[in-house]
């Protein structure tokens, strides 16, 4: 599953996420940087892995993809997202709807208030179906009746016709992902689709995932928390920190070779079996408050190796080997421009 | 479903009765029909015969169980006034209440809805705030009080509408928008909070990232959701509007409906018709929340499990 990176280095990406700057207005006035200058790029099929604590932006950076950030009070400050070559930025809310839920489309967290309770999951699906296909009734539901089937949903032509509220919540996640892959988009962006699930059914539902992407073709970007899935499922992972990506590597590199300190921390979290420990360790000290963010690097205060320049220069996000980008001063060692951070959407 | 309303229809029927006795009571110890049907002048033997022909001077406990005897035959007894079957003549007058209430309620609801949400997808914005104002005014306002001015403008002054009394739409135009103002207010509100809290659910921004068009994501997903506490409130507005507001306003614009029949039995203590009034306008509002009852289970198909 791990791919030689040098391989697909060449491949050009289905989506390039150029130093995206995704703000909100606060209501005191002042400015939420949530994404602050943030790139990463996905290629067609691959599993993308987004990891960072909670509040580093990962969720605001998939809705920006979709451009569902809510506005006001959110807007885009800069940056762009490129989709097949073309800017999802510049493109007007036609022509957004016409790619929502057909091209990239999306798995929430929550499976029990992401379906609408008043409506039949058979209904949810269709409608998706609908709006993407000209087919007719029948055959949307026809079509509904089978992607129940592929994730594996028992009786799906009994079910098809259930509200949300008569499924469990691994039923109701099974319904999101048919849900989402039924018009076979190119990329199925999953924030967290297991972190509301039992231990057993996360499982399940990873699986489910990656299997019906074999069979539909798509490009994943999984966001979580758990870096056992990460190491699990995904060909690369994004690390993203206060509204930045940190670190972008393959898999086994990043766990073996971490090239950010913050990376490093995240990676000395997971529990191993041989240890017994009350509590995750987690790297110390919390995230910044993105309306007020450090000067220099937004991870010096919480950094082990921070020196004079970590806490007045932002570090560029650089690629000191190929396949790899981190944006750190250790590792770049070199004095970095804004153009390294535009070259990692070529890369 | 059919025990759900019958157990409703029970309720009701308790409701009714409540209500219905203690008008009779409260009747019976604070009235005093014979003083308002005799002249100052008459003697004190005209007063016993009176109240000997009406049937007040027996023991309460007589009357009452008379009159529920009564009403188990379908028979409120004679409108002393109208000297007709009391409950015919509320009935009577009924259609027409009706008739005005429901277009009252389809005004209401034609401005309440789209304003409500309206604001709520743009709260804090200039449409927001007038109408957030406006519906502040619109509770607040006494409807007599906003009857007598709209007469005053459109009627006395610009001459547009007739000022009272019955006869084609133009008659109606007037009351209607008197008696719509005070719901048009409270659903507006109602519309706007429960769809704020909807549109901050999940499955809102799941319907969007469907590609769907944003008046469907609001009004197929949103205010389906917010659908319940707006049919409530319109349902409990309609009763206020028969058993209240009707009273205020079909006294100030002279129109023959059960609200200034009200008005009418009570100054003239006609005992047996405001009993009929009471079990008409009591039924009506019940039944109205049997209907408001049975559209729930559209709104959250949960109940119709249950
Ligand atoms: N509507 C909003 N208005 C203002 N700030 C917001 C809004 N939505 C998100 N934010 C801010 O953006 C930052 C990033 O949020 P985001 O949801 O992307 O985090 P996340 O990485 O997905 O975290 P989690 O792991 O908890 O899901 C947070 O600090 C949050 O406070
Ligand atoms: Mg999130």
């Amino acid at each position: 599953m791990k791919q030689p990176h040098d391989i697909l280095e060449h491949v050009t990406p289905l989506l390039s996420v150029k130093n995206l700057k995704t703000y909100f207005r606060s209501e005191e006035g002042g400015v939420i940087k949530a994404v602050d200058g943030a790139s990463l790029h996905i290629r067609p099929k691959e599993i993308l892995g987004i990891v960072g604590e909670s509040g580093s932006g990962k969720s605001i950076t998939a809705m920006s993809i979709l451009r569902l950030i809510p506005s006001p009070p959110g807007y885009f400050a800069g940056g762009d997202i490129v989709f097949e070559n073309e800017s999802l930025l510049a493109k007007t809310q036609k022509e957004m709807r016409l790619i929502r839920g057909k091209d990239i489309s999306m798995v929430f967290q929550e499976p029990m208030s992401s379906l609408n309770p008043a409506y039949t999951v058979g209904y949810q699906i269709m409608e998706n179906i609908m709006l993407h296909q000209k087919v007719s009734k029948n055959q949307a539901l026809e079509h509904a009746v089978d992607m129940l089937k592929l994730v594996g949903i028992p009786s799906p032509e009994k079910r098809v016709h259930d509200y949300p509220f008569q499924m469990s919540g691994g039923m109701r996640q099974r319904v999101m992902v048919a849900m989402a892959l039924s018009c076979q988009p190119k990329l199925l962006i999953a924030d967290e689709p297991t972190t509301a699930l039992d231990v057993t059914i996360q499982a399940q539902i990873l699986r489910l995932i990656l299997d019906t992407k074999d069979k539909v073709g798509s490009a994943i970007m999984l966001i979580t928390h758990d870096l056992g899935v990460v190491a699990e499922v995904c060909q690369r992972v994004v690390v993203m920190y206060a509204g930045k990506v940190v670190e972008v590597a393959y898999v086994n590199e990043l766990f073996n070779h971490p090239a950010h300190p913050y990376t490093e921390g995240l990676l000395s979290a997971i529990p191993r079996l041989d240890e017994t420990r009350d509590r995750l360790t987690i790297v110390p000290g919390s995230i910044p408050n993105p309306a007020r963010m450090p000067e220099g690097c937004r991870f010096h205060p919480r950094c082990q190796y921070a020196d004079e320049r970590c806490r007045t220069e932002q570090p560029p996000l650089v690629s000191p080997k190929p396949g790899q980008w981190v944006s750190c001063w250790r590792a770049s060692g070199v004095e970095g421009s804004e153009a390294d951070v535009a070259a990692t959407a070529e890369a | 479903m059919a025990q759900y309303i019958l157990r409703k229809l029970l309720g009701a029927v308790v409701v009714i009765a409540g209500v219905s006795l203690l008008v009779f009571i409260l009747t019976r110890v604070i009235g005093n029909p014979v003083d308002v049907m005799l002249p100052l002048n008459a003697t004190a033997a005209d007063r016993v015969r009176l109240a000997h022909q009406l049937g007040i001077d027996k023991p309460i406990l007589t009357q009452l169980g008379e009159f529920i005897t009564g009403v188990f035959h379908g028979n409120f007894g004679e409108s002393w006034y109208e000297q007709q079957p009391a409950l015919s003549v509320a009935l009577e007058r009924l259609p027409f209440t009706l008739e005005l209430s429901g277009i009252a309620m389809a005004l209401a609801l034609i401005f309440a809805i789209p304003l409500g949400v309206l604001s709520a997808l743009r709260p804090r914005s200039l449409l927001d705030k007038v109408t957030s104002t406006l519906s502040m005014f619109g509770i607040c306002v006494p409807n007599f009080w906003l009857g007598l001015v709209l007469i005053l403008i459109f009627a006395n002054t610009l001459h547009w509408l007739p000022t009272s009394g019955v006869g084609d739409w133009r008659y109606l135009v007037l009351p209607a928008i008197t008696m719509a103002v005070l719901p048009l207010g409270r659903i507006t509100q109602i519309v706007r909070t429960a769809m704020l809290e909807q549109l901050r659910e999940p499955y809102v921004v799941t319907a969007r990232s469907k590609g769907l068009l944003e008046f469907w994501v609001v009004v197929r997903h949103a205010l389906k959701n917010a659908g319940i506490s707006i049919v409530t409130m319109s349902g409990w507005e309609l009763g206020r509007i028969i058993a209240g507001y009707a009273i205020a306003i079909e006294a100030v614009f002279g129109l023959p409906g059960i609200g200034s029949l009200v008005v009418d039995s009570i100054g003239q203590q006609d005992f047996p018709l405001i009993q009929a009034l009471t079990f008409v306008i009591a039924t009506c509002i019940t039944l109205i929340n049997l209907l408001i009852d049975m559209t729930y289970p559209f709104f959250n198909p949960r109940l119709k499990f249950k």
